[in-house]
């Protein structure tokens, strides 16, 4: 764990920075086209929670952080923005002809270690740089969100069953269960996946189910590691959390709200300061 | 070769403080156990998780270590193909995955332990380096001089009991560059891999029928050797491109292609393995023969008389 673990946790403050991280995101959902919008608003506390929190150094520092679920870009970079790693010039023109930032994660963008957008590659990623820093005797952990549907993906089990084998313990992984992927509902589609939690411990991690929402909730699980064995949390999420209309409708995983939705969207994220003046 | 690379990485380590295994449940050859005697805890075994072999080895290149990803060739390269590409070769890391018991080494096992088209595969990633030694000496230089690279690598090897074919080499081993291992002249044989003993043989046949070709080791399949392709294709009449490997996207291929796209006059043979799955064992030479790759038909492509 990095060595400001013991930051306290302002919720007021949390909440405000995370509505004000959605607007920048439905903001530039307006200058660009196929934002994923929802799937970044679902990990936006865990990702906020880790690099505000959590790691010694946004980027750099002895612990390291891995967005696995790549298809949530957009909310790494705005915290990466907020923390004054990316600068919001790129920000502003993802995607875009002559961008050098994209849709998913490239290692090379400021704050970004690993490219990510295909699934399950982000734990053995990260099992690799935790066992590399045992050979260095370097201190820090790994932290890395992954959505519940990469679950899915072979190479997550491997990854899930070789950290405590090997030993080691400098591994966070977030689970951003939203309960949801492309097609829907992931009860529909892969019933057996839930519960998760029970799985993730039966595989030696050291697991704790929380309200992915909570930003206190969730540094208080990230700081609870017995250090014996890593750990797992299992993030509570809703997908497009925060926009009404957005919530857990798979469309908005992939489209941009119109001016109008836009308007609408903005309306429900207004600072309860401002909402009274 | 199995035990050329081992000692090669045992001699890199004693130099180097950067060096480490990834292996994915193979018996490591008896040679490293040297190599784990000296460096206990620079090996991870990662057990039948050829995946997690290669996110792990990226994970670890990225703390600046240099890892090397070791396992059977089919499962080093075709099970984890997107980790290669996406961990190894999009990031650009530093890894060599080592394929050992390339081509039809495995001749015993059937076609799921078989690679041949590893090479047209790895090859068309962009950032792979390719390297197919033919012998245990070229083994121990590709592993050496794999240290000078900053992205990734695929190194195709054979299993045991390779003879030694570049002591007497006509030039030394270089990285990146064809080199030549037997002077000859107006015919010339290329080859990369293990396979290149049966050309040298076959270069004696020939010898012995009055044509005395030039041997030439392409151990860096890619990045490919084009100025010596192109010296090769207007300094010889025939050109006999030999490979343990199909044709698709082959050396062979990319001879012929060069040779056309230079406007060379020389004559350009093909000699590679059948666009086939073989569901018939042996030892290797059944399996080339099945191929139609025997003594005799290198040595007629050799004197022109296929």
């Amino acid at each position: 764990m990095g060595v400001d673990m013991q930051v306290p946790v302002d919720g007021d403050r949390a909440r405000a920075r995370c509505r004000s991280h959605r607007r920048r995101i439905l903001e530039v959902s307006q200058k660009v086209d196929a934002l994923h919008v929802a799937p970044a608003f679902s990990c936006l506390e865990l990702v906020d929670a880790v690099l505000n929190y959590c790691v010694d150094q946004p980027v750099g520092g002895a612990d390291a952080f891995i967005l696995s679920k790549g298809h949530g870009a957009m909310a790494h970079y705005v915290v990466l923005e907020d923390l004054g790693v990316l600068d919001p010039a790129h920000v502003n023109r993802i995607s875009q002809s002559g961008s050098t930032v994209g849709g998913h994660p490239d290692r090379g963008i400021p704050g970004i270690i690993a490219s990510t957008g295909s699934l399950g590659h982000g734990l053995p990623l990260a099992l690799g740089i935790a066992r590399g820093k045992r050979e260095h005797s370097t201190p820090g952990t790994v932290f890395v969100v992954m959505s519940d549907g990469e679950l899915m993906e072979g190479s997550v089990w491997e990854a899930l069953l070789l950290g405590p084998s090997l030993g080691i313990t400098n591994v966070t992984v977030i689970i951003d269960h939203n309960g949801s992927i492309s097609r829907g509902d992931i009860m529909k589609v892969q019933p057996n996946l839930i519960p998760v939690a029970p799985k993730l411990q039966a595989f030696g991690w050291d697991t704790r189910e929380i309200d992915g929402h909570d930003s206190a909730a969730i540094v208080e699980a990230l700081r609870s590691g017995s250090g014996s064995a890593p750990l797992a949390i299992v993030a509570r999420t809703t997908k497009g959390k925060g926009v009404s209309y957005m919530e857990n409708q798979p469309i908005w995983a992939y489209r941009s709200p119109s001016p109008e939705e836009y308007k609408l969207a903005l309306s429900e994220l207004v600072d309860p300061e401002d909402s009274h003046a | 070769m199995r035990d050329a690379v081992a000692r090669a990485i045992t001699e890199a380590a004693r130099t180097r403080d950067d060096v480490i295994l990834v292996v994915a449940d193979i018996s490591p050859a008896a040679a490293l156990k040297t190599f784990l005697d000296e460096n206990p805890t620079r090996i991870v075994d990662v057990g039948v998780s050829e995946q997690a072999m290669i996110g792990m080895a990226a994970g670890l290149a990225m703390t600046g270590l240099r890892p090397f990803a070791y396992t059977i060739a089919p499962f080093a390269l075709y099970r984890p193909l997107e980790q290669i590409r996406v961990d190894l070769a999009y990031q650009d890391l530093p890894v060599v995955v080592i394929g050992v018991g390339g081509g039809l080494s495995y001749s015993a096992l059937g076609a799921t332990h078989h690679t041949m088209e590893d090479v047209a595969i790895a090859g068309a990633i962009p950032n792979m380096t390719v390297i197919a030694p033919c012998d245990p000496l070229e083994t121990q230089a590709a592993v050496t001089e794999s240290f000078d690279l900053t992205g990734p690598a695929y190194l195709r090897l054979g299993k045991s009991g390779e003879p030694d074919l570049t002591a007497d080499a006509t030039e030394p081993f270089a990285l990146g560059r064809i080199r030549q291992v037997r002077a000859g002249s107006g015919t010339a044989l290329v080859g990369y891999g293990p396979i290149l003993e049966l050309g040298l043989r076959a270069a004696d046949e020939a010898s012995e029928h009055g044509v005395i070709p030039s041997v030439y080791s392409a151990h860096t399949v890619k990045p490919l050797d084009l100025e010596r392709v192109d010296t090769i294709l207007s300094t010889y009449e025939r050109v006999v491109v030999l490979e343990e490997h199909v044709h698709r996207g082959g050396l062979g291929m990319q001879v012929q292609a060069r040779a056309n796209e230079i406007g060379s006059t020389a004559t350009v043979v093909s000699l590679h393995l059948g666009d086939v799955f073989l569901h018939t064992y042996g030892s290797k030479d059944d399996l080339l023969e099945a191929h139609g790759l025997t003594l005799e038909s290198v040595t007629d492509a050799l004197l022109g008389t296929r």
